[in-house]
């Protein structure tokens, strides 16, 4: 009877409440979306603003593009594997910490994030130079002669990329480390497994979920990175983002500009996407807890 | 010597056998910190030239910052933004984190997604485009168009910092209130936010820095009038190294730890 | 005592256990309080008592995971106090199975066998055999998720058992089941611990649990056993205040010793030839022996007389609620094959409970 009054008014409600997100999605939609997608379209319109895949084809036959796109995913790689061996150790140690002690230590670890990128950058620049700490602490300890180039090449780049990104690779893993159950340790020691073969049986297998999660992110922020490479590689490292950056500012080139940064965001969408298929498969065949 | 003979773990492992993992954490903590700390000595070097440790202190490079009209004007730029940025976006991303997690639509997972967006597009491609937007529109160095560009990157982060405090309270308070003669809204301003006001205010904190720490949006749309406190130090970075940044970096940490502090010592222990 | 024995088992083959003065704090709780038991070679053994009375905590250190203050723990001749857990082979099944969850169960089960260099074709093959014995064929190749609650309990003691250990130790493994299941397990536990003959040490709250399972009890409060015996002996003659309220349920009367007499009230007990317990201050009255006597019926046993306060019914019995002149309350249980009409008492009748006198039980208060 009054069920169709009933079931209006409940739309009506979930509406509204739906509503309150309207403001924020309207913001998102302005600022990011549609500029996006006009990139998106001018990527694909040659200089006369016809359609056409000129742009991307240029990308195809100019070689630099593809180096620079090739050196990105190399760089990338590198750091994300970096991060993953030393990342592992940290977070392991924090899991195995009461978690007191774990959390106070853990705010070192987030120290990186809550200073300014450039702060770090800054930083890094004036360790690393020819009679920088670094040089002068390794010399003066006589671990090496003549003092070691650090900065404003490949080096230094992915030293600071190293120190931007290990917290992004630490933070999921250490949460996965801390939810495994401390009962597996115990059953796997008591089944007669050794404590090295508790770890490499038992826990390294339920934390590799964290690990993955970790690594995605750390790859994904890295072939994006545009400040750490362009400060601390001195204009000789040239990743994705500052090819991107050199076409518009310099050369106005919005076409090619735009496809490359349009084959930028369809890589890491295909990671991404990647990414969580892994992890869902992961989660089938019962990884972590 | 007798604490390294306990064991670490039940699994039998003692301290002295784990002895290399916590010299490596050790370092690997080092390696996280001391960048940044290294910054704050530096920044009261006498010397031109960059040296550490410094051997003379003076407080020249604070003098050189607080003189420079153009720093002072590129702070004032950058607080204003960072300010605005976030009351803008934890306005914004609390009503959305509210309005996703009740209204029981299976739409708001997709719009959840969309919000979550800006976390996954490269910067660099959002810089451009919204470059290019604003060359249309007019709002190149502008506060306001970097106000609206600083909230769409930090309403993702208010987004998850907020839907996870609703999550975890107890929807069951706002229906008394109600019962009790409160509309929607007013339950929600009495009863909810007074509970999740630690993430709020997380959410609010971690906004404005969002807009104070942004480096590469405000390469391409601030300048000339307004450009922000990190347009001028990437700059600075790149021409020469003045140590007058070391003296900006440590009161940029300055207000990042007093912020952070401020959270965590408002932080009820519940967590809520 | 006489053991019951274990039919099927390899004399022998089973390893007794030495516990002496075990003794753990954490900070100022004390959780064992020099401990000291013998568990014999092949029997179950039940320790049972309240969370936090410490008997996680010694299972936990007859398996090797908490190191405690002092004492000795003997498997048999050795001495395996400082033994590390992966060392000490013995079977354990955790409360939580701790079942690993990126193996398959034959791959669970086969476990503890790949460890001990067993090849891969022979472990699977006695994984299997394992599964069978547990009542689980043909479930080797499955994902420990997609096991029901039941089935997981059988897997962890399928891969407990497999590598043959002489030891078993359980971690409250019934306590995540629901009520019938359990009570069918408890059955099937006790029956594969026949079979295999392995001296087992259960850890439970729950007394029926211990009650059906076990050749021996060991109750446990504050770090200490308050009681070791057989079920029977801990239901029917408890020991203290605690055992005998920790396992099923009775009421206490104050009782007064003069010389060689107890006294209930003004009443002597007529006790049957019973041992005198030294510092008994209580008479322990459990509701089935309360006996409701007809009008003008007479007895030998020791009467208490009273008024019904109330009648609940209970299903398969009735219980009498009976307040006494001294203020307090005792029960008497009635199947409900008797309790009818003409033999049910009603409320605010006067009543007379007998106790026959052999079913007197003297014990101390030993309440905080």
């Amino acid at each position: 009877m009054n069920a169709a009054d009933l079931s209006r008014d409940a739309r009506a409600e979930r509406w509204r409440l739906f509503g309150l997100s309207i403001p924020a999605l309207f913001l998102i939609t302005l600022v990011m979306i549609l500029p996006v997608g006009w990139l998106f379209l001018l990527s694909l319109q040659d200089e006369n603003g016809v359609l056409s895949l000129a742009n991307y084809r240029r990308l195809i036959e100019q070689p630099s593009y593809g180096r620079i796109l090739f050196a990105s995913f190399e760089i990338s790689l590198l750091v994300t594997a970096i991060c993953a061996v030393l990342g592992y150790a940290l977070a392991y140690l924090l899991s195995q910490l009461p978690p007191r002690r774990a959390g106070l230590l853990m705010l070192g670890v987030l120290m990186p994030f809550w200073t300014s990128i450039l702060v770090r950058t800054y930083a890094w620049l004036v360790l690393l130079q020819r009679d920088g700490i670094m040089n002068r602490f390794g010399i003066g300890l006589g671990l090496w002669r003549t003092p070691l180039v650090l900065v404003y090449n490949m080096q230094g780049t992915v030293i600071g990329l190293v120190h931007i990104m290990l917290p992004f690779l630490v933070l999921p893993l250490y949460g996965a480390m801390r939810a495994i159950d401390r009962d597996y340790v115990r059953a796997a020691a008591n089944l007669g497994a050794a404590p090295v073969q508790v770890f490499w049986h038992v826990f390294l297998p339920l934390s590799r979920a964290g690990l993955f999660a970790g690594a995605t992110i750390t790859f994904i922020l890295c072939l994006g990175s545009y400040v750490t490479p362009a400060v601390l590689g001195g204009g000789k490292v040239v990743m994705a983002a500052s090819a991107v950056a050199t076409d518009v500012e310099l050369y106005f080139s919005w076409g090619p500009a735009s496809a490359f940064g349009v084959v930028l965001l369809i890589v890491t969408s295909l990671l991404l996407f990647a990414a969580s298929r892994f992890a869902r498969l992961d989660r089938l065949f019962g990884g972590g807890a | 010597m007798n604490r390294l003979k306990a064991t670490a773990t039940e699994t039998g492992i003692t301290h002295a056998r784990r002895l290399w993992l916590y010299v490596l954490g050790a370092l690997l903590l080092a390696f996280l910190v001391l960048p940044t700390v290294i910054v704050i000595p530096m920044s009261f070097s006498a010397s031109q030239y960059l040296e550490f440790p410094p051997r003379h202190l003076s407080l020249r490079w604070y003098e050189n910052y607080l003189q420079s009209a153009a720093w002072r004007q590129a702070t004032v730029t950058s607080l204003e933004v960072s300010a605005l940025t976030a009351v803008l976006a934890t306005v914004l991303g609390t009503a959305a984190a509210y309005g996703l997690l009740n209204c029981g639509m299976r739409r708001a997972r997709w719009a959840g997604a969309v919000l979550l967006a800006p976390i996954m597009v490269p910067v660099i491609l959002v810089a451009i485009g919204v470059f290019y937007a604003y060359v249309k529109l007019g709002l190149l160095d502008s506060v306001a168009g970097l106000v609206l560009a600083d909230s769409a990157l930090a309403i993702p982060i208010v987004l998850l910092v907020v839907s996870a405090a609703l999550r975890g309270h107890d929807t069951r308070q706002e229906m008394a209130a109600r019962s009790l003669g409160a509309t929607r809204f007013g339950a929600f301003m009495r009863v909810t936010v007074p509970q999740i006001r630690f993430a709020v205010l997380t959410a609010a904190i971690l906004s404005f820095l969002t807009g104070f720490d942004e480096v590469v949006i405000a390469l391409f749309i601030s300048g000339g009038d307004h450009p922000t406190l990190t347009r001028n130090m990437f700059n600075a970075l790149r021409d020469q190294i003045d140590p007058t940044i070391a003296a900006i970096s440590t009161l940029m940490i300055a207000v990042s730890t007093v912020l952070l502090a401020s959270a965590l010592i408002g932080k009820p222990r519940d967590g809520g | 005592m006489t053991r019951p024995a274990t039919a099927g088992a390899t004399p022998g083959a089973a390893l007794p256990i030495r516990v002496r003065q075990v003794t753990k704090t954490y900070g100022r709780v004390v959780a064992l309080d020099h401990v000291d038991l013998e568990v014999w070679s092949g029997e179950f053994l039940t320790l049972l008592g309240p969370s936090g009375s410490g008997k996680t905590t010694l299972l936990m250190v007859l398996g090797g995971f908490v190191r405690p203050d002092h004492g000795s723990v003997r498997f048999g001749e050795q001495e395996v106090i400082r033994l590390a857990p992966h060392k000490r082979g013995v079977g354990m099944v955790f409360q939580s199975y701790a079942l690993f969850p990126h193996l398959s169960v034959a791959e669970n089960i086969a476990f503890p066998l790949k460890l001990r260099g067993v090849r891969r074709s022979e472990a699977m093959r006695r994984a299997r055999e394992a599964l069978d014995l547990v009542q689980l064929p043909g479930l080797g190749d499955r994902s420990v998720s997609a096991l029901s609650g039941g089935q997981r309990q059988r897997v962890a003691l399928a891969r407990a058992i497999v590598f043959e250990p002489r030891i078993l130790l359980m971690d409250e493994p019934l306590s995540a089941l629901d009520k019938q299941l359990r009570e069918h397990m408890q059955i099937e536990l006790r029956r594969l611990h026949d079979r295999l003959g392995i001296t087992t040490v259960c850890v439970t709250h729950d007394q029926r649990e211990a009650l059906t399972m076990s050749d021996r009890i060991a109750v446990i409060d504050h770090g200490r056993i308050v009681q070791l015996d057989e079920p029977r002996r801990i239901y029917e003659r408890p020991a203290t205040r605690f055992v005998a309220e920790f396992v099923g349920e009775s009421a206490f009367l104050p009782v007064r010793r003069k010389g060689t007499t107890y006294y209930l009230g003004d009443v002597p007990l007529r006790m049957d030839g019973q041992p005198m317990r030294d510092g008994a201050d209580l008479l322990m009255v459990r509701p089935e022996r309360l006996r409701l006597l007809a009008e003008g019926e007479a007895t030998d046993g020791n009467v208490i007389s009273g008024n019904v306060s109330e009648i609940v019914y209970q299903g398969d019995s009735v219980l009498v609620q009976v307040g006494l002149p001294s203020g307090q309350t005792v029960a008497s249980r009635v199947g409900s094959a008797k309790a009818t009409m003409r033999t049910m008492p009603a409320v605010g009748d006067a009543v007379r409970l007998a106790l026959a006198p052999q079913d007197v039980c003297l014990l101390r208060d030993d309440a905080i």
